[in-house]
């Protein structure tokens, strides 16, 4: 399965209102892939990861997943499609406690592989487990973030979307969340696509990777070209490695 | 940053000296609001003349009270609390509360005598001590009998805080017995005799109970589906015409017509739910309120099918189950069937265990569906409604099970209400009825089955309670007619929980997954009106 695209994007426009945030993007990922996406603020990555789930719609230009096209689907459509999210801002469950949120996360299958799944959301992140009657809202940002990984992962998923995974997180905790993406992706064969403002720790884990400048994808290539290259080091990297 | 600190800030004061400049403050802002309220009056005279006439005895009274008020309170009450919460340094125990210090055994046992004696000479008080007298001694026996009653519950407090669902359940089980058993056995009693204590099987119990019930079924809109509703009594209002309108014109059973009139609020929550899917919050708020109103206007122009605002009057009663009937015309009259005494009591009981039942039934539905996919689904919908079509929950059918499942407990409320009534007219049915059941689901902490239920309670029990304060008359003068104040209570009595309990009465939120046991989540772990 290995190499097959699993996600195609293709001409993708996207509007807010008369604006135009998303100028025609080609994106692919394939089966298997860890794939980043990095830009400057206001580059358009989180409008392309929402568009991707139908919330802003794509204006022209297609989205087809695992030979489905799913640009004009609904949204919750598009999940059961078996792709999960952790989106901007996380977005948890605030008063509900650490073990319901990973429980909505297996709303889809309607909690079948529940049990194990949880296990293996602990394993990953054993802090979770410490946490499992508290409150989502009272978790640190660090647990905040790998609450909205583990519930997008309850949901058995054939492609993960990570918006800005590393936001606001201490470098340690973005280590550990970091390590946690790797290791899914070598033992499950998670395919990962990932939008991070963190260029530097992003490319290094990714096996491809995007640049977005202004809605539009100015480069691509694997996550070593792009770390050398010398404008991605110029425009993301230098001023210190994050 | 640079403090500068004057000598004589480094000096407490004592509470007493603070009580004095408090009390002093208080007394002054009370003088400067009441001296045109309460110092003067402006009247008519005879010959129609404006007159002013000055109350400074009153006023004087009021301003010293507010001070002597402030000044205890600041000097005695705030250390004495203050101090109930600072544990002993040797034991590391909080020192003895104020109800340890209140309920203590002595005491409970003098006042057991006393309830004791004053019942057994009650008849023969009056020719002792004279008539005046032995109204306060009645009085006295009151009391006794309410601190007894309330050191019983307050000895068990552990058993009965285990227990409570269950306890409650019983209590509620048996209150119409123990109700007409104790008062109708007591003719003396101001709510004497079997009528007096129907009253209180009707006017608190019956009465009460419909009011959980729509409290029950308008938390499953708002507090687990986080859908701001202010027009729930539409479902009410059309549950109630449903029954009444097929009732009377085709004669049909209340036992098919109940469920059918929650069918019928059902679809109209749906109808209600597919304009308003993509609002939230208080956009939501004012279309449901204009639905409300319109239900209501429908009611009262469709003059040909509603009989407008002279409402719809002899809707017949429900019979038990069709076996038996309560109409003493019909020929299974339940006396006759049973072969016992006619009276009215049989009615009255049966409607209280069945709106019992039915509420039951909605808690038993709403704690159900909180463990089912479709309850999780709506707790998620009040968190995040984004998070939840990026988890794959379908928000559109999400939010109409929780419209139409509200809106059916609510047709099924309406339709025993008319059964019960007797009668309806869209006057029971305006905006103040969707505002006090949304009051009860605040005050009782949105999603909490037993704080709604106390909410109810405290509430419409409370104002029925207000109507009874006959006695209050005895301070007020005979103009006084608590009646009057019931709003104002009722207004004020909100006011203080929403502050001292934002969360309501019952913040706690029950968790529905867990890991290996179950753990009770703190308060602040359901919503609350600030922040």
């Amino acid at each position: 399965m290995a190499g097959t695209t699993l996600l195609d994007i293709k001409g993708v426009q996207t509007y807010y209102g008369n604006i135009r945030a998303l100028n025609g993007v080609d994106v692919h990922v394939n089966q298997g892939e860890i794939v980043a996406l990095i830009g400057a603020n206001g580059a358009g990555k989180s409008t392309l990861m929402m568009t991707i789930f139908g919330a802003p719609r794509a204006r022209s230009g297609s989205i087809t997943f695992a030979g489905t096209d799913i640009t004009q689907m609904p949204t919750h459509e598009i999940a059961r499609m078996r792709i999960a999210q952790s989106p901007e801002g996380r977005r948890i469950f605030p008063r509900m406690t650490v073990m319901e949120n990973l429980q909505m996360g297996a709303s889809l299958d309607n909690l079948k592989h529940y049990d194990e799944d949880v296990e293996k959301v602990f394993t990953l992140f054993p802090r979770l487990k410490e946490r499992v009657a508290q409150r989502g809202g009272t978790l640190s940002g660090g647990e905040q973030q790998m609450l909205s990984i583990g519930r997008a992962l309850m949901a058995r998923p054939k492609l993960l979307l990570l918006d800005e995974p590393s936001l606001g997180l201490a470098p340690l905790i973005v280590k550990q969340i970091f390590d946690a993406i790797r290791e899914l992706n070598r033992t499950q064969g998670l395919t990962v696509f990932l939008v991070e403002q963190n260029a530097f720790g992003a490319l290094k884990l990714a096996t491809r990777g995007y640049v977005m400048v202004n809605g539009n994808v100015t480069m691509s290539g694997t996550g070593k070209e792009l770390l050398a290259n010398p404008e991605v080091r110029a425009a993301y990297l230098e001023g210190g490695h994050h | 940053m640079a403090v500068t600190v004057s000598p004589e800030s480094d000096v407490v004061a004592s509470p007493v000296q603070r009580g004095l400049k408090e009390g002093f403050y208080a007394g002054a802002i009370s003088l400067g609001l009441f001296v045109l309220f309460i110092g003067l009056k402006t009247g008519q005279n005879i010959s129609n003349e404006l007159v002013v006439t000055t109350r400074w005895g009153l006023l004087a009274g009021v301003v010293v009270a507010t001070a002597v008020g402030r000044f205890l309170y600041v000097a005695y009450g705030q250390p004495f609390m203050a101090n109930q919460k600072i544990a002993d340094v040797a034991t590391g125990l909080l020192p003895g509360s104020v109800a340890s210090r209140f309920f203590q055994v002595p005491w409970f046992i003098a006042a057991v005598i006393a309830a004791v004696l004053l019942f057994v000479f009650n008849n023969s008080l009056a020719g002792w001590v004279g008539a005046e007298p032995a109204g306060y001694l009645q009085f006295l026996r009151a009391l006794a009998i309410i601190y007894v009653l309330a050191s019983v519950i307050y000895y068990f407090r552990a058993f009965i805080h285990a227990n409570f669902t269950k306890l409650g359940i019983a209590a509620l089980v048996l209150y119409p017995i123990l109700v007409v058993a104790v008062l109708s056995l007591n003719a003396w009693s101001i709510a004497g005799g079997l009528q007096g204590s129907l009253k209180w099987v009707d006017n608190f119990g019956i009465q009460i109970l419909i009011y959980v019930m729509l409290a029950w079924g308008l938390n499953i809109v708002v507090g687990l589906a986080g859908l701001l509703d202010l027009g729930y009594v539409a479902f009410y209002a059309l549950g109630a015409y449903a029954y009444a309108l097929l009732a009377t014109h085709f004669g049909l059973s209340f036992w098919i017509l109940l469920p059918a009139a929650g069918a019928m609020a059902a679809l109209w929550g749906v109808l209600l739910g597919f304009p308003v899917l993509r609002l939230r919050g208080d956009y939501l708020a004012i279309v449901t309120l204009a639905f409300g109103e319109i239900i209501r206007l429908v009611l009262i122009n469709w003059r040909e099918v509603t009989n407008g605002s002279a409402g719809i009057s002899g809707i017949p009663k429900v019979s038990f189950f069709g076996l038996m009937s309560f109409n003493v015309s019909d020929s299974n009259y339940i006396a006759k069937v049973l072969h016992i005494a006619q009276s009215g009591a049989y009615y009255k009981i049966f409607l209280y265990y069945l709106i019992l039942g039915l509420c039951l039934l909605t808690a038993f539905v709403t704690i159900r569906l909180r463990r089912l996919p479709v309850g999780r689904a709506w707790e998620a919908l009040r968190e995040d409604e984004i998070a939840c079509r990026s988890l794959g929950i379908n928000t559109t059918t999400t939010k109409l099970t929780a419209f139409a499942t509200g809106a059916m407990f609510g047709g099924f409320a309406g339709s025993f209400f008319a059964a019960r009534q007797g009668f309806v007219s869209p006057e029971s049915f305006v905006f103040l009825e969707s505002a006090i059941i949304l009051a009860i689901v605040v005050l009782g902490g949105m999603g909490s089955l037993v704080g709604i239920a106390v909410a109810a309670m405290v509430m419409i029990g409370g104002t029925e309670a207000l109507r009874e304060l006959d006695f209050l008359k005895q301070i007020f003068g005979p103009d006084f007619t608590p009646e009057l104040y019931r709003m104002l209570l009722f207004g004020m009595a909100m006011v203080i929980v929403m502050l001292w309990k934002p969360r309501g009465f019952v913040g706690s939120r029950e968790p529905t997954a867990f890991l290996k046991e179950r753990r009770a989540v703190s308060s602040s772990f359901t919503k609350e009106g600030h922040g």
